[in-house]
């Protein structure tokens, strides 16, 4: 539910961005070098005073897929709840986007997230290390080429018997 | 990189602050979480959290287990209001199909999804109560939760974990003795209502050690990313009942409840006066549900037929065989979506693709409690231990949806 | 020489007996509760189900005050280490009761984070099933669990060391594990309409 208002704003500012519509969801897609330029004029000049989430979705196996990270930023607005979703293509090796820590604080979390289940990396963030899984884990589990149960990790423990106290 | 336990180095010059560990096991009950507190005598002047100590792979699931069965993990996320995040997902998931369900099945999905809420908010609040000393709010709030749990039972069989929506529709349908369950609640709940005001409210030691404690002004709320009762507390008038409304809430006649002072007082507060609009919007929807079929019909190629439309028609019949046989089922666009509800903690969304096939590519879940947590750091600066219990109640961080 | 009846008011016992009758009905839980199950244990110390009943009321969340520790929920591969340690810190005599799928054998869980059972790691004395198992079954188990102590315990904590209790149950023996088939399999010809490619 991005108004056509934003998108004149948008194109007068910024020229032609691909944007695409689906079942009421406006997606705009971005280079990761215009990233913090046009974060930073939805969020003061249209108001997109609400990052929603910041996810990623891994496209190895999906059928013609040309890059391998799609990151997502879902923006709102609390005035008038006008939505917009943000994409940004990366690619192995070294996926890195610039963080959107500056303009949003909540973005932290969510980045940290990102990095540790995809490995993607986060340019400028204040506190760049795994949020989730513990510090010494090595692979980054969402991907597509980790197996779902785990490469044994889950079961590298010793064993209590009822003997030792 | 910054090391694993410290967050700000130049702390660590200051070496008569004393790091207490908040550890994953506590006997506050928010589950698995840990903090590590840098305490200067008894005053907070760091708080970093480390928290995955219930990752379980929510998301990985996604990917394998197909629409109608990952509702059952979805049951797990938010664990004291399941059906909220039952009826999140296929909210997300009917997005993405396009697929209109019927009104009935809108409004029934209306009434079990604020039953859940007054679930959450009771033990939400009780807990809240229970670790700052107050126990008969917890057993009372705890005794009504138990009359939700009847309902719930006889509604879909299980107490909780109900995974009470389907594709399409519904597991099954309401019957009368579930509506008569449900009016009897509410006949009843409104003496237990005023008998838990009674007990807190104007409890000068509950109101003493939360009010002015973790305080979130507006612009933080907005900044960190916020919702639900914590950014209302704050002054945020944004409830995505009123603001995109989804299924019937349209037609209900509710308030959207706020505070201005953003203090773990207000966050209390703002949770009591939502159980009472929830009871108002259930009334409404049980006086007013319409009849009809709980399931969409059998061109969508969604929802199990019944055994008359099998039987006797040929769409019914092709619907059967698509969704029983292996290798079929419905097919699902290419694209990817968001839809979020107004689920008890805050906005719960979930960020599907499609690929395809009647399995998600991709299923991310925007968990409330994982965004509220990080804002915990920057609410606890400054004031003492004991206020970290409280301020941890009125964010209402659930373990299983911070970690997932 | 005339033997004197026992007055009414006088029982004798073995002592292993009366040790093991005072044990089992002043169990205090040590609740490890991490995710669902928590809640259900709970709605078990809650007023309608209650736990104070059999005598562990006291919910201590101390491991040094406690005698058994109840596994509610999924134990994720960074807890585990928490666990043990929490194990060790209690002190002998202690059982544990594993609730729930998620601490029995990993439950819906069956992923790369989840443990598939803590009996892999630790000593388990009953198992409850359910997801989450309901009250009443909780409190069977804490029932079938005072039998047990009852039917086994000693003062010298004899019955933690003998080799037919030590020998793995069958259930434990380790199973080979095959990777969880796809749901949709991209090879069949019926596979007209999917995005999916086999990962290479």
């Amino acid at each position: 539910m991005t108004t056509p208002a934003t998108l004149e704003a948008l194109k007068s500012q910024f020229g032609e961005l691909a944007t695409s519509e689906f079942r009421g969801d406006t997606r705009l897609v971005l280079s990761a070098a215009q990233l913090p330029d046009v974060m930073g004029w939805l969020k003061n000049n249209r108001r997109f005073d609400l990052l929603v989430d910041v996810t990623c979705v891994d496209y190895l196996n999906f059928r013609d897929a040309t890059d391998r990270y799609g990151l997502v930023y879902l923006l709102a607005n609390t005035i008038t709840a006008e939505r917009i979703t943000v994409r940004v293509y990366v690619n192995d090796p070294n996926p890195t986007v610039p963080s959107m820590t500056m303009y949003w604080q909540g973005a932290n979390w969510l980045e940290r997230e990102c990095y540790d289940m995809f490995g993607v990396e986060f340019a400028g963030h204040p506190d760049h290390r795994r949020i989730l899984m513990p510090e010494e884990f090595t692979a980054f589990p969402l991907r597509k080429d980790y197996p779902m149960q785990g490469r044994g990790e889950r079961h590298n423990f010793p064993v209590l018997e009822r003997s030792d106290a | 990189m910054a090391t694993a336990i410290e967050s700000n180095p130049s702390s660590s010059q200051q070496d008569y602050l004393w790091t207490l560990n908040f550890g994953p096991q506590h006997p506050a009950t928010h589950t698995t979480l840990r903090i590590v507190l840098k305490l200067d005598g008894e005053r907070v002047v760091d708080a970093v959290p480390d928290i995955g100590y219930l990752h379980s792979g929510f998301e990985k699931l996604g990917e394998y287990l197909d629409y109608n069965q990952y509702v059952t993990i979805t049951d797990r996320m938010n664990y004291i209001s399941p059906v909220a995040n039952n009826v999140a997902w296929h909210g997300a998931v009917e997005k993405l199909l396009g697929i209109e369900i019927t009104p009935r099945c809108k409004y029934i999905r209306v009434i079990v999804a604020e039953l859940a809420r007054i679930s959450d908010h009771l033990l939400s609040c009780g807990a809240m109560g229970l670790d700052t000393g107050a126990f008969t709010f917890f057993l009372y709030a705890f005794y009504q939760r138990e009359k939700l749990y009847d309902i719930f039972e006889t509604m879909s069989g299980q107490r909780f974990h109900p995974s009470y929506t389907r594709v399409g529709g519904l597991m099954y349908d309401f019957t009368p003795i579930v509506i008569e369950k449900i009016r009897e609640f509410l006949k009843n709940f409104p003496n237990t209502m005023d008998d838990l005001e009674k007990l807190l409210n104007r409890n000068r030691i509950f109101v003493d050690r939360t009010k002015g404690v973790g305080v979130l002004s507006k612009e933080d709320a907005t900044n960190f990313s916020a919702a639900g009762p914590v950014a209302r507390a704050s002054g945020v008038p944004r409830d995505l009942r009123k603001d995109e409304p989804y299924l019937a809430y349209k037609d209900f006649d509710f308030q959207v409840c706020c505070a201005t002072a953003g203090d773990c007082f207000a966050r209390y507060y703002v949770r009591m006066a939502e159980i009472r609009e929830s009871l108002k919007i259930v009334k409404q929807a049980l006086d007013n549900l319409p009849a009809g079929p709980v399931n969409v019909g059998v061109d969508e190629r969604t929802t199990l037929p019944t055994k008359q439309q099998v039987y006797n028609s040929i769409e019914g019949t092709i619907t059967h065989f698509e969704l029983v046989m292996l290798n079929r089922g419905f097919t699902v666009p290419t694209e990817e979506t968001y839809a979020a509800t107004e689920a008890p903690n805050g906005e719960l969304g979930f960020y599907i693709a499609g690929d395809g096939s009647d399995v998600a590519y991709r299923a991310r879940s925007r968990p409330p409690s994982f965004i509220h947590f990080g804002i915990f750091p920057h609410l606890i600066r400054g004031h003492t231990l004991s206020d970290v219990v409280a301020v941890l109640g009125s964010l209402n961080i659930i373990a299983a949806e911070l970690d997932r | 020489m005339a033997v004197e009846p026992l007055p009414d008011n006088v029982m004798v016992t073995k002592l292993d007996e009366l040790a093991s009758w005072c044990r089992k009905n002043s169990l205090w839980p040590m609740p490890f509760a991490t995710a669902c199950c928590g809640i259900e244990l709970m709605a078990t110390g809650a007023s309608r189900h209650d736990i104070a009943r059999f005598g562990a009321e006291a919910f201590r969340f101390s491991p040094r005050q406690c005698d058994l520790m109840i596994v509610a929920g999924r134990v994720a591969m960074k807890m585990l280490p928490v666990l043990q340690r929490i194990w060790q810190q209690m002190n002998e005599p202690k059982w544990c009761i594993s609730m729930g799928a998620c601490a029995s054998t990993g439950g819906v869980f069956d992923t790369y984070a989840v443990v598939q059972g803590i009996d892999r790691f630790i000593p388990v004395d009953m198992y409850v099933p359910g997801c989450p198992p309901r009250p009443e079954q909780l409190i069977q188990s804490i029932m079938d669990l005072q039998d047990k102590i009852q039917r086994e315990g000693t003062i010298g904590g004899a019955e933690f060391d003998t080799a037919q209790r030590q020998a793995p149950k069958r259930a434990l023996v380790e199973l080979p594990v095959y990777g969880q088939t796809p749901y949709f399999n991209p090879n069949s010809p019926l596979a007209r309409n999917v995005a999916r490619r086999s990962p290479s």
